[in-house]
């Protein structure tokens, strides 16, 4: 079964760590659909994030080349257990007229994303939520123009309920 | 393994003399960086490297100059991946190969790739250009980290002196443990020459570097009892065997259990016992495959599957239950589907899984299944045609029989390779060595140079063909200089003769470039050429007079077989067919070549 699957991938922070990792999907054809990678809570140790499609057990299979390579040190296929993921995104919408700029500003609050800088022709926007949520706001802007937008693709965690380093005994309420 | 203490390398000459007292900080002590990768490399117990110098790796050769460690000049550095690697396969001790910058480092990639998908301990160290300098298109200089990454286990590029020991000390840690696989470090000729100040008591800290050695108790526990369950069991090892030769053994004769043993596994549990099947696949015996068709349970141990052992997945051992024992995890259920898996080192699961079966199990248990296999073993003993010209068959057969087996053979890649594979008969452990899953043409000349340090109370017989030999024959230089007993067996057919055979059943005869005796060297004149006592034989009386000579004279001989230029290697399974429909060929007794099965779609 083809699946997109969100893999959230533990890394030495160690020059060319990237490239061994992504060589592991392209040497497959893979295509990265989105790649974050920043340090994560321990020094030294980064958290990478990627989202790729492909076949169940060709993805099984890249889960384990990855975890042999020396760098990596920890690999997990969110797709497995619930995880909570979001994304960031700056969109810069054309502002031709005064009704536009109204109209954009309310479908923005309807969103919650952010004005982080104003121009006399356009507005800057900061949004975070999943997937669907990008796609949704930039469908409403397509119609007022779109100049240009960045988006950070997916970053991911398990959810607190599935960790198992949070597996602790009930506390006793006084 | 010798123990090297910092005394040794202290009262040799460096250029920049241990300054331990001087400095009066014990452990401590100053030299410069290549010295310091010569001392960390005596420190892993190296003795011998293979390499060649250039430009960027000048101050590690200068330091060499003066270092215990013995370096044996090769004449191409692919030559020195393939010797370093072929060191580690004879020994168990890792390899080691010395290449410059650019194309010294470019010319090692196959040696990599080669040692890589064979599971080779090499750690390969490579001069870059300075640090300054890299990215700039500097003379000789490649991206060589890079380019190494896919064909390594693990790289590094060090662009600090003070890392030194601690990445050669992690470099020979990842290259002998787990799945042991080849190390590249590159080391930029400014940090080759800074000043080096500190201790070689590192130690190693990788997080993510943690093979799993010891089986899991509960996976052995539901092995012991699937294989105690089954009619018709198999146990097939592969190169993982090789170093654990006395568990397989025990393992195999405590539970009268059928051996089949790889390509990469050859010798490490007898050829010629009886309990062996011989090497599976698609050269492989009848007995062999006809046992993977037809068992319940195969106990793969320390093997990975490859599709030449298992033809077409949908049709291997479509009948059985499959144990697969690994140290990679990564390899189990990787093409076949493991229904017991156990991840560790076979030196600890094979012991602990014979322990379980013990009680479960009586060897009687199978004697009907050992009846099929015996009959067949009987019906399909190795044969070929004699009828014609001398053919490659009993040249190895009179190689094996002059030196009683008692010697370490190299490969290269083609028909002789899979006639010396199943008529070499190997009985002991790390003397068969062959490019098994790269297929390098090249590998078996340098190769035997590398086994004939590591083992140098043995003779080194190299089978090799008249294309392969082509492709690294200026070893016969190295050969030469060190006087090594090397006898180089040349099944000369005039063909590139795989590929003729190919193109002979799967390719309507239509024979594209593969012809080769038009335009090939006088092999004899061409070993004299070299200092090397050389022979060109074309007939069998010459040839069963020569051979027993040249292999007792422990010196370098090349041997010149011309042989008949139409002989196919069967049984033969086509590519992308499955081990059922093998053709049997000169193996069926008293009948012509066969046709049995419809070739299948020709996959390469």
């Amino acid at each position: 079964m083809v699946h997109r699957h969100v893999l959230s991938v533990t890394v030495r922070d160690q020059p060319g760590v990237l490239v061994r990792i992504a060589g592991l999907f392209a040497r497959r054809a893979f295509n990265i659909e989105s790649l974050s990678v920043a340090q994560s809570e321990q020094p030294g140790v980064s958290r990478t994030t990627f989202v790729v499609t492909g076949e169940d057990g060709t993805i099984e299979q890249v889960e384990k080349q990855l975890q042999k390579l020396i760098d990596v040190i920890k690999v997990i296929d969110h797709s497995d257990a619930p995880s909570v993921e979001r994304e960031l995104m700056l969109i810069k919408v054309a502002v031709r007229s005064p009704e536009d700029r109204v109209e954009i500003r309310q479908i923005a609050q309807d969103f919650r994303a952010h004005i982080i800088d104003v121009h006399r022709d356009a507005l800057v926007f900061e949004l975070t939520g999943d997937d669907g949520k990008m796609n949704a706001f930039i469908d409403q802007m397509l119609p007022f123009g779109i100049v240009e937008l960045t988006r950070t693709g997916r970053v991911a965690l398990s959810r607190s309920s599935s960790d198992p380093r949070l597996r602790r005994p009930i506390q006793k309420v006084a | 393994m010798k123990q090297y203490a910092v005394k040794q390398f202290a009262v040799k000459k460096y250029a920049v003399k241990l300054q331990e007292e001087a400095m009066g900080q014990p452990g401590k002590v100053r030299m410069n960086g290549a010295a310091a990768v010569l001392v960390a490399l005596e420190k892993q117990g190296v003795d011998t490297v293979f390499g060649l110098p250039g430009g960027a790796i000048m101050p590690i050769y200068d330091a060499l100059y003066d270092s215990s460690i013995r370096h044996i000049l090769m004449r191409h550095e692919q030559a020195g991946a393939h010797a370093a690697d072929a060191y580690y396969r004879a020994s168990g001790r890792p390899g080691v190969t010395f290449a410059t910058s650019g194309p010294g480092a470019t010319n090692l990639v196959t040696g990599l790739a080669t040692a890589m998908m064979d599971s080779s301990a090499l750690v390969a160290i490579t001069g870059n250009v300075a640090t300054p300098l890299i990215g700039t298109d500097a003379f000789q200089e490649a991206d060589v980290y890079g380019i190494t990454l896919p064909v390594t286990k693990h790289n590094y590029l060090v662009k600090r002196v003070e890392d030194i020991p601690r990445v050669i000390a992690e470099a020979f840690h990842i290259a002998g443990t787990g799945r042991p696989g080849p190390v590249l470090v590159d080391i930029p000729k400014d940090v080759q020459q800074a000043a080096f100040e500190g201790s070689f008591g590192v130690e190693i800290d990788l997080p993510g570097y943690r093979p799993t050695v010891k089986g899991h108790a509960g996976q052995i526990r539901r092995a012991a009892k699937t294989i105690a369950e089954a009619k018709r069991p198999i146990l097939m090892v592969g190169g993982g065997a090789q170093s654990v030769p006395d568990e397989v053994a025990a393992f195999a004769e405590a539970n009268g259990l059928p051996v089949i043993t790889t390509l990469m596994g050859l010798g490490a549990y007898p050829y010629g016992a009886a309990q062996s099947l011989g090497m599976p696949g698609m050269h492989g015996t009848v007995t062999a495959n006809r046992a993977i068709t037809n068992c319940d349970l195969i106990i793969g141990a320390g093997l990975r599957f490859d599709d030449r052992v298992t033809g077409k997945l949908s049709r291997f051992a479509p009948n059985a239950t499959v144990v697969h024992i690994d140290v990679d995890p990564a390899e189990i259920s990787k093409l076949v589907k493991a229904h017991v898996p156990v991840v560790g080192d076979l030196r600890d699961v094979l012991p602990r899984l014979a322990e379980e079966l013990a009680p479960l199990v009586s060897a009687e248990r199978w004697a009907p299944w050992w009846a099929q296999l015996n009959e067949w073993k009987g019906a399909y003993p190795e044969r070929y045609k004699t009828d014609k010209e001398l053919v490659s068959q009993e040249v190895i057969e009179m190689l094996r029989d002059a030196s009683k087996g008692e010697c370490i053979v190299t490969t290269d890649v083609g028909q002789h390779q899979m006639f010396a594979a199943r008529l070499f008969t190997t009985n002991r452990p790390r003397t068969f060595i062959t490019s098994g899953g790269l297929g390098t043409m090249g590998f078996g000349l340098p190769a035997a140079i590398g086994a004939a340090f590591a083992r140098p109370d043995e003779t080194v017989v190299v089978v090799s063909g008249d294309g392969s030999i082509q492709m690294n024959i200026q070893e016969l230089a190295t050969v030469y200089k060190h006087q090594l007993p090397i006898v180089i067996a040349i099944c000369n057919n005039g063909m590139l003769g795989m590929v003729r055979q190919w193109q002979e059943m799967f390719h309507a005869q239509r024979y594209s470039e593969v012809y080769l005796a038009d335009s090939n060297p006088d092999f004899a004149k061409l070993a004299e050429a070299y200092g090397i006592e050389g022979h060109n034989i074309f007939d069998r009386e010459s040839a069963r007079r020569i051979v027993p000579q040249a292999l007792a004279k422990r010196k370098p001989v090349l041997l010149n077989f011309v042989v008949y230029d139409s002989e196919k290697v069967f049984p033969m399974i086509p590519a992308g067919a499955g081990v059922d429909e093998m053709i049997i060929g000169d193996q069926e007794p008293d009948a012509p070549v066969s046709s049995e099965g419809e070739p299948a779609e020709v996959v390469a």
